[in-house]
């Protein structure tokens, strides 16, 4: 059972998400911000749901299409937006970028680029946790695509063998860029839980477009891993949606976008979250509107601070490089 | 001062850093129950029970998870067991080790030390005879270093150890029995990364090598010596960030430069070297700039072929003597 004040707090941070996500869209379109932009915008409830079982002092590991990760750990949105616009004042002085968004201070270790990167180096976290002994876990997010990355089967191996506190979340969003993943002929066991079951790991598959699933499966595999039972790392298979196209700009040759627009409207999460929190009485309307309008303003005080804010000066061309 | 061999001297810098932080471990093929596959660090795992560990076969991993320990605050040290598989995890190092520190802006360090057993030895053939330090000279994040003899390995190995941003150890598979001496516990001379010494002052041409390739210039020195030609010799021991101040000094002063190591020639370190020198120096030269390396082919396994892509002193001294 959750208090109002935890309801309200997993609905902000699926609307910041959804918002933050929607205004970056905006602005990459109208060529305000340049790069490679990545939106999260149909797979909120799972960094929400994840991120809301985990400490400041967890680590995650996230991917090219990070942002809502990143909200969820905690990170704040200024810095955020501003990183998007290459502004000095970003998360990462500008020289990230959205594929590179990271805040180390709520144990957000960075954004990748590289598909699959995060796989090891969440299990290296976690083994790092274990021998220094602070009690803190690890989590990996990836998509379907990123399961048949070599990197994935040598870390779950590791995290398995060496009973390390960490979970694989697997945002099974239907499509790698433009490969289905049931008939894109990418792999012989659809099921990408199985693949955890060969490995010795824990392993569930949940509806990510419910909040309240992918909060419950997670606390499960949170409670293994941070008592340690046994075999403590564990994987959730989270399906869901991607309502737009790989990257800002897709035009999506390989499927009809409205039908995947619309697919996605029929089973969005946070309408699935307001439906089940009034049906059960646990919030009103009037609570999601006042909502909503809080994040708007965040939001855009977000984009008037990045766009106040400087381009970092040449001379930080050579900064945090050598010493 | 005290004798030693070079895979001793770098036992002795593990277990000095070991002993000094906590947060070090080691990770790595065949290292707790073999104590490295060279012998190199044998009688670590006795002594630090828990903190060198074995992995399985997963040399991805085995990067991947050090540059995530390294993440997470801990100081991991891992093994590559011969350098010549480091295309394995190709891309946690210059994607992920390298690129952390930069592109999260600061936020990141990166205190990994990767160890790589390079060189031709014991018959190696094509897999696992190579130097690929060049590689890594072309990745701006990496710091590399190669050094030559016991007191260099020992203290260029504590500076990796103790350095906040990740550092590739190319240690030379036959130097690794090499002996040399090194001074008492307690007077050693820190090491500086990216520093060159300066072996052999000398006037009428420069020597510049590291790793094993430093025999072939001491070696050529000490009988170009008996035919009237005094050599400098650097050992540049950091090819990233590299001296090459020092290389532009003694050139300046001996007009002449003659670069060797034992990598393949082609887009070597040398190359680098020489080019900087064209770039900076050339109307200091009075000759030709002289590069020696291994011929452009993979190394054979045949006794009478591998014979072939070594580079050999007689060489450089034929080589050397040409240009006067």
């Amino acid at each position: 059972m959750f208090t109002k004040e935890e309801l309200l707090s997993y609905y902000t941070t699926m609307v910041q998400i959804r918002q933050f996500d929607l205004e970056a869209k905006r602005a990459r379109e109208a060529g305000e911000i340049l790069g490679n932009v990545h939106v999260y915008v149909g797979e909120e409830a799972i960094a929400t749901g994840v991120c809301a079982c985990l400490n400041t002092t967890d680590y995650i590991e996230s991917t090219h299409r990070g942002h809502g990760h990143t909200i969820a750990k905690g990170a704040q949105l200024k810095p955020m937006m501003a990183e998007l616009y290459g502004k000095a004042t970003g998360s990462c002085h500008g020289k990230g970028g959205s594929q590179h968004i990271a805040d180390f201070k709520v144990g957000m270790l960075g954004a990748n680029g590289i598909v699959g990167g995060g796989f090891g180096l969440a299990v290296g976290a976690a083994l790092a946790a274990r021998y220094q002994k602070t009690g803190a876990i690890s989590v990996v997010f990836f998509g379907d695509g990123a399961s048949n990355r070599g990197t994935f089967h040598e870390a779950a191996n590791m995290a398995a063998a060496w009973r390390l506190p960490v979970i694989f979340v697997c945002e099974n969003n239907g499509i790698a860029c433009s490969t289905p993943h049931s008939t894109g002929g990418q792999q012989a066991v659809v099921d990408l839980s199985k693949r955890a079951l060969g490995y010795g790991m824990e392993s569930y598959v949940v509806d990510g477009n419910d909040f309240f699933s992918v909060y419950g499966a997670m606390k499960r595999l949170v409670k293994r891993a941070r008592g340690g039972e046994g075999n403590c790392c564990g994987f959730l298979e989270c399906q869901t949606h991607r309502p737009f196209g790989h990257i800002v700009g897709d035009v999506q040759r390989y499927r009809d976008p409205t039908q995947a627009k619309a697919q996605w409207e029929a089973d969005d999460c946070i309408k699935n979250f307001e439906r089940r929190c009034i049906t059960a009485g646990w919030l009103e309307p009037q609570d999601f509107e006042a909502v909503q309008r809080a994040v708007s303003e965040t939001i855009e005080q977000a984009r008037q601070f990045a766009i106040d804010s400087p381009y970092p000066d040449k001379s930080q061309l050579f900064t945090d490089l050598y010493d | 001062m005290r004798t030693l061999t070079f895979a001793q001297a770098t036992c002795e810098a593990m277990a000095e850093t070991m002993e000094k932080d906590p947060k070090i471990f080691v990770m790595g093929e065949d290292l707790a129950r073999q104590g490295g596959i060279f012998g190199q660090f044998k009688g670590l795992p006795e002594r630090f029970p828990g903190r060198i560990i074995d992995t399985p076969i997963s040399e991805t991993f085995i990067i991947g998870g050090g540059v995530g320990a390294a993440l997470a605050g801990a100081r991991p040290v891992v093994d590559m067991h011969f350098a010549d598989f480091i295309g394995v995890p190709m891309d946690e190092i210059f994607n992920q080790m390298a690129k952390a520190r930069y592109m999260f802006g600061g936020q990141a360090r990166v205190p990994l030390v990767l160890r790589a057993p390079d060189g031709m030895t014991f018959q190696g053939a094509a897999q696992h005879s190579q130097c690929v330090e060049a590689w890594f000279c072309h990745i701006p994040g990496i710091q590399v270093v190669a050094p030559s003899n016991p007191y260099d390995a020992k203290m260029v190995l504590k500076a990796a150890i103790e350095s906040d941003d990740p550092v590739l150890y190319f240690e030379n598979k036959i130097l690794y029995k090499e002996k040399g001496e090194l001074p008492e516990l307690g007077s050693e001379e820190p090491y500086q990364i990216g520093k060159a010494k300066l072996i052999r002052s000398g006037t009428d041409v420069t020597i510049v090598s590291y790793s094993i390739g430093m025999k072939n210039a001491v070696g050529a020195a000490a009988i170009l010596e008996k035919d009237g030609i005094d050599a400098e010799v650097i050992d540049l021991i950091s090819l990233s960030p590299w001296d090459k101040q020092a290389v532009l000094d003694s050139v300046k002063k001996t007009h002449r430069l003659c670069i060797v190591h034992e990598a393949v020639k082609q887009g070597g370190f040398g190359a680098e070297i020489a080019a900087t020198v064209a770039e900076e120096a050339i109307e200091y030269l009075d000759a030709p700039i002289l590069r020696y390396g291994a011929p452009f082919c993979p190394i054979p396994f045949a006794p009478t072929l591998e014979k072939k892509v070594r580079v050999y002193t007689e060489d450089l001294i034929r080589g050397i003597k040409s240009i006067f």
